[in-house]
């Protein structure tokens, strides 16, 4: 009983894992490459959760909803980044992140004006609502595993793309020196819009997933947003594969702090008591991960530049 | 001059809007609830049906022209911390209702007291309030906390269950409910988990809660937390395999038809059902279906009873609201016809009335609602007002 | 030339200072009370967004986590408070306190010993990893604070009274309002005079050129850590002026989003100017009261104007005020 809560729970830390992942390969390269601290991202997790639950109810379709929401998502990503980010790069971090600010504020009041106040509850879709015995007596819910399931295969595309493609190279050409880079003629402006739609669009990923997990609601970019700056330090800023060693180091982190500390305080205080304390420690514990991590290596896991 | 423009400017700021004071022949109501986020199916349902109420009523409460104002508590403390201030100082309200949760309800009601502002609560209604902490100035038009749960614990110890799991988020009324529950249940408890208000995702927790192996569940979860811990309950296989159990609020007309097939034929326990057999409650379920073309919650009934309470108290002190002590004794005369039938308040201004056993139904329009089989308690005060020294 | 800017920013401080002496009187008269105790709060705000500019205008060091010295000053108060209440005993002997002269001073120990702990941590990096790790810190808190079940959890602690000072009475807005000046324009006046002092000119320096300023010899670490323990201390105080506003302390004061707007205070009051985060505080809390009141949608307007603020204000509404050619 106790090794199946043990990979169960492990399954659970992985799958926030991957929902980091998701959020935090974005950031981190329009973080590395750009050099924008950009606290909107999670806006484009929420306004994706928001598509897929309004165009999957239109069609009957959870995952065409998704399908469509991706793409959409990341054409507004590109929008925004023509409109204002793009006039953020030569600023100070401090402009950035006030002007990012200011865009979670409008993002937040402009969705609740649309969509309500109200959170919206999606389903998954029927072919993935039951569970699978992973091991004997150990009932898995099949749509968690499918989350699991894309998030790593995403993962490992963007390895790849990164790896072998000309957009890869000029992606790390640009996120190791971005003015070599322009020098040596890549189109540093076409490139930045196409970063910061892909960050968006696999934000609206990350975001149409959770929303069946959680709820779609006003404000749920923020919850996720924290965290995923965590990740994005831990690993190091401007790298892919930091930000998924970071995205499972926090998901594991959370989730076992979540299980295990109840558990043990249980032992020495009252049950609402010692929940409440293993709440607020297990919340801390992906910062007190950071500082350490951070008083390790300065510049995170796998970071290049500060 | 820059100077001189930035002055004008500010000075136009601050006289901007007039002083708020209820004319003569008024009164004015603060509606304080949660309308956004997961809480907010319960703070909208409190909403609409003290507005139906006083629409019914003709537009007044008592005789005197009703302004309802209206702020978003966003179920935060210190948002209604704020909003109770604002409602106290710059609106002068008369009355005050609406909060839903009972962590609000703590921060806010020392401010209502000292105002001497009169708060006749739709919903929250904690322990503390109807013990230690009972004050002249809040009546409770709903429940005490514990009641459903108290007496769901009654109906689960009744058919011999012996090793129950607990499950409700870590707030004040969080604990009084399971401290209800196990008020009236006295078999062991497989496991007593308090989690975070408005936590989401309950994957960590339904792990171990099959780990711990029990006989029944009994989880204690209102608005958008129920719908997903029962959505979730489903999908990790665990329907049919584990009886489960909640009071009124986790099995509500508000979220049940975001629970869909997930809630059908769970058993729940309240103080009202849509199908209460008596003429106003059938008036009310017929208006508020007829208003908003959706059926009206258990928060619902609670918030049409409060209006109708205040309704009667301006009546009796003839509209005079100044006399605060007059109409303290005139709310609690309850001189209304409450839509549960039996209702009375106890010296705690905590009602004593009767509770039933529910089962989700879905009836031949697709509805999801409740039904009522069985009752459970009859007059049933609270096990608090001891200690209130009133 | 050279005395004109000086001649508009003496005269433009006079104006400010009887404008806000006026604010109740002239409140009282309009029959808008319950905005005394709002204009207190603006000016707490004011002193925690000045103590902000303290560490970001003139020692570069963009902290995005300032509002949990807010808290823990607030908290030291609603502590306090609790204990007065309850009757129960705190460590070390100590017994709840609602005396000002006693708690106050203790809200500015405990947020300057915090602020030393996460500067002398923080401090050891620059630029983003600098702003994060700050937040990093403020969240840990806020989530700590969350876990104080004793003192309320996530729903913090209700004030039964404010602090006591001297026979004032601080729950009449209107004292409390000139208490809240009387303190904001001392701890304006001290941090004016040490803007100019050695001590200012060396954080300047260390915002400018800090390699520069180690090379001639200046220890900038510490100058820095000293600037944030300061900030730190002043940004306590407003804390404990604010639970007594509010009669309230809760985690939610420590919320990443009141850094946030600590820092939009500061940059659109004008950076560096230690005035400017006053007018800037004003002006953003005005601001949203005035949209509130005329849309429940207000941050679809606030928002887009914030965007607008970063990309083209770069001296705030000080410098706008003092004239172009005004030196800070």
């Amino acid at each position: 009983m106790i090794a199946q809560l043990f990979i169960e729970q492990g399954l659970n830390g992985l799958q926030l894992g991957v929902t980091l992942f998701l959020m935090a390969a974005g950031l981190t390269l329009v973080f590395g490459i750009m050099d924008v601290i950009h606290l909107s991202h999670g806006s484009f997790y929420m306004i994706g959760a928001y598509l897929t639950a309004t165009l999957g109810a239109r069609f009957d379709s959870y995952l065409l909803g998704l399908a469509l929401a991706i793409p959409l998502v990341a054409l507004i990503g590109m929008v925004v980044e023509w409109i204002a980010i793009r006039r953020l790069y030569e600023r100070d971090h401090l402009d950035q992140v006030l002007a990012t600010f200011g865009l979670i504020m409008f993002f937040n009041e402009a969705i609740g004006m649309i969509w309500g106040a109200q959170p919206i509850f999606l389903s998954p879709p029927e072919s993935l609502a039951g569970t699978v015995e992973l091991v004997p007596g150990l009932f898995y819910p099949q749509f968690r595993l499918a989350i699991l399931g894309t998030g790593l295969t995403v993962a490992a595309g963007l390895g790849l793309m990164i790896r072998h493609t000309r957009l890869g190279m000029r992606l790390r050409a640009g996120a190791s020196d971005r003015a070599m880079a322009g020098a040596l003629g890549v189109n540093i402006d076409g490139l930045f819009t196409m970063v910061f739609g892909l960050g968006a669009g696999l934000a609206a990923l990350a975001g149409g997933m959770a929303g069946t997990v959680l709820s779609v609601q006003v404000g749920m970019g923020e919850s996720i947003l924290i965290l995923t700056f965590v990740v994005v330090v831990i690993g190091g800023i401007g790298s892919i594969k930091g930000a998924l060693v970071g995205a499972i180091l926090v998901g594991l982190v959370d989730t076992l702090a979540r299980t295990m500390l109840p558990v043990a305080l249980r032992a020495t205080m009252a049950a609402s008591q010692a929940d409440s304390v293993a709440a607020s420690l297990s919340s801390t514990s992906v910062y007190v991960l950071m500082i350490l991590v951070l008083a390790w290596r300065p510049k995170g896991l796998y970071g290049a530049r500060t | 001059m820059r100077i001189v423009s930035s002055t004008l400017i500010l000075a136009g700021f601050l006289a901007a809007s007039a002083p708020a004071w209820a004319a003569p022949g008024e009164v004015k109501v603060g509606m304080l609830t949660t309308l956004s986020g997961p809480g907010s199916s319960l703070g909208i349902d409190v909403r609409d049906a003290f507005n139906l109420a006083v629409k019914n009523l003709g537009g007044g409460l008592g005789g005197l022209k009703a302004t309802v104002i209206e702020i978003d508590d966003q179920q935060k403390p210190d948002v209604a911390k704020d909003a109770a201030t604002r409602l106290i100082e710059k609106e002068k309200v008369d009355f005050a209702t609406g909060i839903i949760f009972s962590n609000l309800m703590l921060a806010v009601q020392p401010s209502f007291d000292r105002a001497q502002t009169h708060y006749i609560s739709a919903n929250a209604s904690p322990s503390q309030l109807a013990g230690k902490q009972c004050t002249p100035y809040f009546f409770s038009a709903a429940y005490q906390n514990d009641n459903q749960h108290e007496a769901m614990g009654h109906y689960v110890q009744a058919k011999g269950f012996k090793n129950v799991y607990l499950m409700a988020p870590n707030y004040p009324a969080g604990k009084d409910g399971l401290n209800g529950f196990k008020r009236y249940y006295a078999g062991a408890v497989a496991g007593e988990v308090y989690t975070t208000v408005n936590q989401l995702d309950y994957a960590a927790e339904l792990a171990s809660l099959r780990a711990a192996n029990p006989d029944a569940v009994y989880v204690f979860y209102p608005g958008g937390m129920g719908v997903n811990f029962v959505k979730q309950w489903e999908q990790a296989g665990l329907k049919g395999k584990i009886p489960l159990f909640g009071p009124g609020f986790t099995f509500s007309e508000d979220t049940l038809s975001a629970m869909g097939d997930a809630a059908l034929g769970t058993l729940n326990t309240a103080q009202w059902s849509p199908d209460l057999d008596n003429p106003e409650n059938k008036k009310f379920v017929a208006a508020f279906e007829a208003a908003y073309g959706r059926l009206p919650s258990v928060y619902a009934s609670q918030a049409y009873d409060a209006a109708m309470l205040i309704d009667s108290a301006i009546r009796k002190v003839g509209g005079k609201l100044d006399d605060k002590a007059a109409l303290g004794k005139a709310l609690m005369a309850a001189d209304f016809k409450s839509v549960r039938g039996n209702f009375k308040f106890n010296k705690n201004h905590f009602p004593i009335q009767d509770f039933f056993l529910r089962e989700v139904i879905k009836d031949g329009k697709g509805r999801y609602l409740n039904k009522k089989i069985a009752p459970i308690f009859q007059d049933r005060g609270d096990a608090y007002v001891g200690e209130c020294s009133m | 030339m050279a005395h004109a800017p000086d001649f508009r920013r003496w005269l433009a401080l006079a104006l400010l200072l009887i404008l806000a002496v006026a604010v109740p009187p002239v409140l009282a008269a309009l029959g808008q009370g319950f905005y005394i105790g709002f204009a207190a709060r603006v000016l707490i705000m004011a002193l925690a967004a000045l103590s902000l500019d303290l560490v970001m205008g003139l020692g570069g060091m963009i902290s995005f986590g300032h509002a949990a010295f807010l808290g823990l000053g607030a908290y030291v108060v609603g502590i306090g408070s609790w204990h007065v209440f309850d009757g129960a005993p705190l460590p070390f002997g100590l017994a709840g306190s609602e005396n000002a002269l006693i708690v106050w001073p203790l809200a500015m120990l405990v947020a300057g010993l915090a602020a030393l702990g996460i500067g002398a941590i923080s401090l050891r990096t620059t630029g983003v990893h600098f702003i994060m790790i700050t937040l990093a810190f403020a969240q840990m808190l806020f989530f700590l604070a969350g876990g104080l079940k004793t003192y309320g959890g996530d729903d913090g602690i209700t004030l039964y009274n404010r602090s006591q000072l001297a026979g004032l009475k601080l729950s009449d807005p209107t004292t409390f309002y000139y208490l809240c000046l009387g303190l904001l324009v001392t701890v304006l006046a001290v941090l004016l005079r040490l803007s100019s002092s050695r001590f200012g000119m060396v954080l300047r320096g260390v915002r400018d050129n800090e390699r520069r300023m180690r090379a001639l010899g200046f220890p900038t670490y510490r100058y820095k850590l000293a600037a944030f323990v300061l900030s730190g201390m002043i940004c306590g105080l407003a804390g404990a002026l604010l639970a007594n506003a509010s009669e309230f302390a809760s985690p939610a004061i420590m919320s990443w989003q009141r850094s946030g707007e600590l820092l939009v205070m500061v940059v659109l009051g004008g950076m560096g100017s230690l005035i400017g985060p006053v007018l800037g505080a004003v002006a953003l809390m005005v601001l949203e009261e005035s949209l509130a009141d005329l849309t429940q949608h207000w941050q679809v307007i606030l928002g887009p104007l914030l965007v607008l603020l970063a990309l083209s204000a770069r001296r705030g509404l000080w410098g706008w005020i003092k004239g172009r050619d005004g030196a800070p």
